[in-house]
């Protein structure tokens, strides 16, 4: 990218990327950079990000945010004449290294896309559908069991018990989102990745994806994108500024609200660019 | 310019958009009135001929009446069943791979190359078929008329199912990737369903396109008085009956192929809205 941002490169101190101190590293990137063709959109990413909490990132548009995102799971592997540096790890595990199984990470990575995507099936087969093709189910009462356990960790059963075998194009926008948590989290993941979860939503559907975040971050790690900054700072422990590719900070998401170190970051969060 | 010249320049204006506008009109009134007369002089000519027998009975020497077209039917439907069950395969299959795994440029050489084969006239493909079939075989056949119609409906079928393949959404696959779902279980799962009703109604279009051809049919499976046993022998179909009966010098015979054209067509219509029916409700229904 020729212009390059005109402050000097953010050097990542323990103080803002250090998670509570309790919490164990889920994942960490060293140096990522990744190129389209050519063209270079993430630049030297390194970040820590810790179980169980909520990491934000958030960013213009087109700073990389969601491509990094997309490097977590090693979904960019799909688009063709990507090329990645540096290392991502997942529970100290390189997941670009050689032989690793792509399909495994995925399903201990899982994904909540920008606009929801249900299946043209069934709500009942839309969350069954990763059991089954991970074989995760012992019996057809098995998958059934898994399926409503997943709907109610999405809070979506109550509504959606009824009519389990409408198809799921029926949903609101709103449901249809919490059906592909559900979805995902049929396949009991480790780390959930959203991307924009609820940029396409209305307020009351946006609260209660929001709402399910918080649930959600017991039991899993939870990196969400974001282009709405009240959404970052009210769901999110940790924040990480991206501008023109590059991470320009991380921290606490009250420190990178309240008090950031860089002065690009608070002209952002405070609503001067961007 | 006066206000006198405007009101004039805006008359003439007016004049030709009422003209032009009636001259499209027209124009789409011949094209769609050519089916609208086809249709209608069949009825009228052919409807009258049309019987019992002619479903039932054999074609009857000359100067008899009464006879009919059953195994010309029955060799029609047994070319298609032929064409379909080699061309429904490869064509799908080759589809397939041109959508979900071949290269940028090869996906462009072969759809490239799919569109010149749906271009080769069809008298071409029917010597194709003869050299490949009928010489070794030392004889005509049901077969040989068959591989001509399957490789006649091969291209449209690729390109079907190549592109309604492709126009499943890339939102789909990645769900099913991020899901854990392997590559071609994304494909056989969501892929494949998600284009189905579209590739279906391909298929059909495909079978209905070559159920009317006669050309790839005059050196492969010739024609045949009487019933066909087999698939090695040579067997009577529509088209070629119609050709037969209407160039023959007798007034029973051409009264016979024009009942046997509005079977034809009548059968082909059907196909077409049947597949046209399918793929709407496909998208009203999104599945």
């Amino acid at each position: 990218m020729a212009a390059s941002p005109p402050i000097a490169r953010p050097t990542v101190q323990p103080r803002s990327t250090a998670p509570e101190p309790s919490r164990p590293i889920k994942i960490a990137t060293v140096g990522l950079s990744l190129f389209y063709g050519g063209k270079q959109a993430l630049h030297d990413v390194s970040i820590q990000i810790a179980a169980n909490e909520v990491t934000a990132l958030i960013g213009p548009s087109g700073c990389g945010k969601s491509t990094f995102l997309r490097t977590l799971n090693r979904m960019n592997d799909i688009i063709p004449k990507v090329r990645i540096t540096g290392t991502v790890t997942l529970d100290g595990d390189d997941i670009y290294a050689p032989g690793v199984d792509v399909v495994a990470i995925r399903r201990r990575v899982g994904m909540v896309f920008q606009r929801s995507n249900p299946f043209p099936k069934s709500i009942f087969d839309n969350v069954a559908y990763g059991i089954r093709v991970n074989r995760m189910a012992a019996s057809r009462g098995d998958v059934k069991h898994r399926v409503e356990e997943s709907l109610r960790r999405a809070a979506l059963w109550e509504e959606v018990k009824e009519r389990l075998h409408d198809s799921a194009l029926a949903l609101s926008g709103g449901q249809q989102q919490r059906l592909c948590i559900a979805r995902a989290l049929a396949v009991q993941p480790e780390v959930l990745l959203m991307d924009e979860p609820a940029s396409a939503l209305d307020p009351i559907a946006t609260q209660r994806i929001e709402e399910l975040i918080y649930e959600l971050k017991r039991d899993y790690t939870i990196v969400i994108v974001t282009h709405n900054m009240q959404q970052a700072a009210r769901v999110s422990d940790v924040t990480a500024f991206f501008w023109l590719g590059r991470l320009v900070e991380v921290g606490r998401t009250d420190s990178i609200f309240t008090n950031p170190r860089e002065k690009l970051t608070d002209d952002y969060v405070t609503g001067r660019f961007g | 310019m006066t206000l006198d010249a405007v009101t004039r320049t805006s008359a003439r204006r007016r004049t030709i958009n009422v003209l032009m506008l009636g001259l499209t009109a027209v124009c789409a009134l011949v094209a769609v009135g050519a089916l609208m007369f086809i249709l209608g002089y069949l009825v009228y000519q052919g409807g009258s001929s049309l019987s019992v027998s002619f479903f039932t009975n054999l074609p009857t020497p000359v100067g008899e009446t009464g006879g009919g077209m059953a195994n010309a039917l029955v060799g029609s439907a047994k070319l298609l069943v032929l064409a379909a069950s080699i061309g429904i395969p490869i064509g799908f299959m080759a589809g397939l791979y041109i959508s979900e795994f071949a290269s940028p440029t090869s996906a462009f050489a072969l759809r490239y190359a799919t569109d010149l084969v749906n271009g080769v006239p069809s008298i071409v493909i029917g010597l194709f078929a003869y050299t490949l079939v009928v010489l070794p075989m030392g004889h005509f056949s049901t077969l040989s008329g068959g591989v001509a119609l399957a490789i006649m409906m091969m291209p449209v079928t690729v390109r079907g199912a190549e592109e309604f393949l492709r126009a499943v959404p890339s939102s789909l696959r990645e769900a099913s990737l991020a899901l854990g779902a392997a590559k071609w279980m994304t494909i056989v799962r969501v892929v494949v369903p998600a284009a189905s009703r579209g590739i279906l109604t391909a298929i059909m279009l495909g079978l209905a396109r070559v159920a009317g051809e006669t050309a790839p049919l005059l050196f492969t499976a010739l024609n045949n008085r009487f019933w066909s046993r087999g698939w090695t022998e040579p067997t009577a179909s529509l088209p070629v009956m119609i050709f037969t009966y209407a160039i023959a010098p007798y007034e029973d015979w051409h009264r016979q192929a024009w009942a046997a054209a509005l079977v034809l067509l009548g059968l082909v219509l059907a196909a077409n809205i049947g597949a046209r029916l399918l793929v709407r409700r496909g998208i009203a229904a999104a599945s």
